[in-house]
């Protein structure tokens, strides 16, 4: 990722041949010995062996230290994992990437939206306490995701949480007993939209959209943050000059300001998408993946076919797919990226 | 906030002011967000304050009738049915954070100048791997690193089981994290400091630590706070490798009580923890929010 909030990069300049290359090759050895000593040890070397044993059936019984090693068993793991036939009730592993991508889709489109409205609204010349308001809304990312998560567990409990509260509170004035607002946000399985086919209704079960909440509110500020950056960084000229050629406000949001952030936005929204995509507090401490699975994620999946099945050969082959599914989305990103980095800002 | 105030600001008012019925609706509005943003936050302190614990509060207010410490004091005394205080688990907390920061940084740094400045042959391929570790998510390694760790026993000592094996897989995803930040920050060094060195008589070394790092400081400072909130808060390993309570983290101890396998929540003292948890590094970030939080918009420490 580059700086999103810089307007336009300089070209670097050309880096001066330096007649020591033979020397360079040694200082630069002996810089990156450290890391990739350590590296090697604890990071590389376990991945490859993740994938040999995402080969074998790998269950708790070779865990000793001085165990057998592991029968191998070919593609096995994988074919299982494709086939939903690990035993595990609720593992549907295509729905379950088709949920992860609605999920960050639906949730980064609405960060950034939501993000550049508020900058724009802190933008306007004039507004008073701009700096207080700015520094109240980065609250939310600065507490750490796993008390976010569990905060916001406690927010959508059935009989403790703010939220059936605060219904029950509304509904008063409209004479609704609470017990009409006892809803279990996690656990309802019945379709939210009676009228959407099933299949659709599948992926957005009542805890989608409490997810959905949380992750809104932990998710906009910093998108506000990089359009401020952008926004604050388009001359003020451009807009008197639009506004003498005659356009109107919507022109000029659209010829101007849509311009400026554009460059800024979709850097991070793509990371946004990638973060959103792999976030496992929310999922693993509101939801549990409920109802019936609906909700779970890959990395959630991953954590529990380890932690609790303790099925290390096909949680490997897991990963492996993971990594594979996460390669494509960055190939993916990175060509929207330059498509639309071509596009003149 | 970062970029923005490092700008030169646009004279603000001046002829073109806002009518008061435009600035009151934005206030409104303005005011309607910190409202939502807050309101979870309030929930909690007033959850954490309300010493009654009734299952169903009878209102919504941020300081409850009969407010006490009570919560506080049973979180830091006894937070979980395990024979571990809180002092305990902060204190594992703070070593597994401290450590596997430092060391990340410590030997990132390195790795980090020699990709942005030194050519050499496998850079591209050096700096792929290091990439390529980054996008898989660290709960994606957990399965090898189990495996790995606990095949390492001295006695009765196990790795796996210890801070130690955790602070290992920690530093697995954090040093590349290191790296590839430390390597954007050091790119935007100009180079002709360097070369004045060069002409000087310097060498690479030396350049290194005489100019560079003494400028990378508030970069390294920033990577190891960042590094320092992901071990502050780690949770996938801890609650999977560590099986003494005595060597158990603040996060274990949190899933202990809201976790899915936990029947019954003590919100009130749940509150107070997720306080306590929170408080150190929540002040810190407030506080250096300027530096951080442009960092963060730019990339984040894989978890």
């Amino acid at each position: 990722m580059s700086a999103p909030a810089l307007p336009a990069p300089r070209p670097a300049p050309p880096a001066p041949r330096r007649p020591r290359l033979g020397r360079d090759w040694k200082t630069a050895l002996l810089f990156l010995a450290p890391a990739f000593i350590v590296m090697g040890v604890i990071t590389f070397f376990p991945l490859a062996f993740q994938t040999y044993i995402s080969f074998t059936e790998f269950t708790i019984k070779y865990i000793r230290p001085g165990a057998d090693p592991a029968p191998w068993v070919g593609l096995q793991n994988y074919e299982k994992i494709l086939s939903n036939n690990l035993g595990i009730p609720n593992f549907f592993f295509v729905r379950q990437v088709i949920y992860n991508v609605w999920w960050a889709v639906s949730n980064v489109a609405i960060h950034v939206v939501l993000g550049v409205a508020i900058a724009l609204l802190l933008n306007v010349k004039g507004l008073r306490f701009k700096r207080f308001w700015r520094a109240l809304y980065i609250l939310p990312v600065v507490i750490p995701p796993i008390i976010v998560a569990t905060v916001w567990r406690n927010m959508f409990d059935t009989q403790h949480g703010a939220v059936n509260q605060i219904l029950a509170g509304v509904g008063s004035l409209f004479r609704i007993p609470a017990e009409a607002f006892r809803i279990d946000w996690m656990r309802q399985s019945s379709e939210v939209f009676p009228f959407l086919p099933d299949d659709v209704s599948y992926f957005i079960p009542l805890a989608f959209f409490a997810l959905l909440a949380a992750n809104t509110w932990l998710g906009w500020p910093l998108n506000a943050v990089v359009a401020t950056g952008a926004l604050q960084s388009i001359p003020g000229e451009l807009y008197e000059a639009a506004e003498m050629d005659g356009a109107g406000p919507w022109q000029r949001f659209r010829n101007v300001t849509l311009v400026y952030l554009r460059p800024a936005m979709i850097p991070y929204a793509i990371y946004g998408f990638v973060v959103t995509f792999n976030l496992f507090h929310l999922a693993y401490f509101m939801s549990a993946g409920g109802p019936f699975g609906r909700t779970e994620q890959l990395v959630t999946q991953a954590f529990r076919l380890v932690n609790e099945q303790r099925l290390y050969g096909v949680a490997a082959a897991f990963s492996v797919f993971m990594f594979f599914i996460l390669l494509a989305i960055t190939l993916v990103t990175n060509r929207a990226a330059k498509a639309t980095a071509s596009f003149e800002g | 906030m970062t970029a923005p105030s490092r700008l030169p600001k646009p004279p603000s008012g001046g002829l073109r002011t806002l009518s008061w019925r435009r600035q009151a609706l934005y206030q409104g509005l303005c005011l309607f967000i910190a409202l939502t943003v807050l309101f979870p936050i309030f929930w909690v302190v007033s959850l954490a304050l309300d010493p009654r614990d009734i299952s169903r509060p009878d209102g919504l207010s941020i300081i409850p009738p009969g407010a006490s410490l009570q919560h506080f004091i049973s979180a830091v005394e006894e937070p979980t049915s395990n024979p571990v205080t809180f002092w305990q688990l902060a204190l594992n907390s703070f070593i597994l954070a401290i450590g596997t920061s430092l060391f990340s940084v410590a030997i990132g740094v390195f790795a980090a100048y020699a990709f942005s400045r030194v050519r050499f042959r496998a850079r591209s391929v050096l700096m792929l791997a290091v990439l390529a570790v980054l996008m898989l998510p660290a709960v994606a390694t957990i399965a090898p690193l189990f495996i790995l760790l606990n095949q390492v026993k001295i006695g009765d000592f196990n790795l796996r089981q210890s801070l130690v094996g955790v602070g290992l897989a920690v530093v697995s995803g954090l040093l590349p994290f290191a790296i590839w930040n430390l390597k954007g920050y050091l790119d935007t060094i100009p180079k002709d400091l360097e070369e004045a060195a060069f002409v000087d008589g310097a060498g690479r070394t030396q350049a290194f630590l005489r100019v560079i790092l003494p400028l990378a400081i508030p970069a390294l400072a920033v990577t190891a706070f960042l590094g320092f909130v992901a071990g502050w808060t780690e949770f996938y390993f801890s609650v999977t490798f560590l099986n003494d309570p005595q060597s158990f983290t603040l996060s274990v101890a949190l899933n202990g009580m809201v976790g899915q396998f936990a029947t019954t929540t003590p919100w009130g003292k749940f509150s107070a923890f997720a306080i306590l948890f929170a408080l150190p590094v929540s002040l810190v970030y407030i506080v250096f929010q300027r530096w951080i939080v442009g960092g963060l918009a730019v990339g984040g420490v894989k978890g």
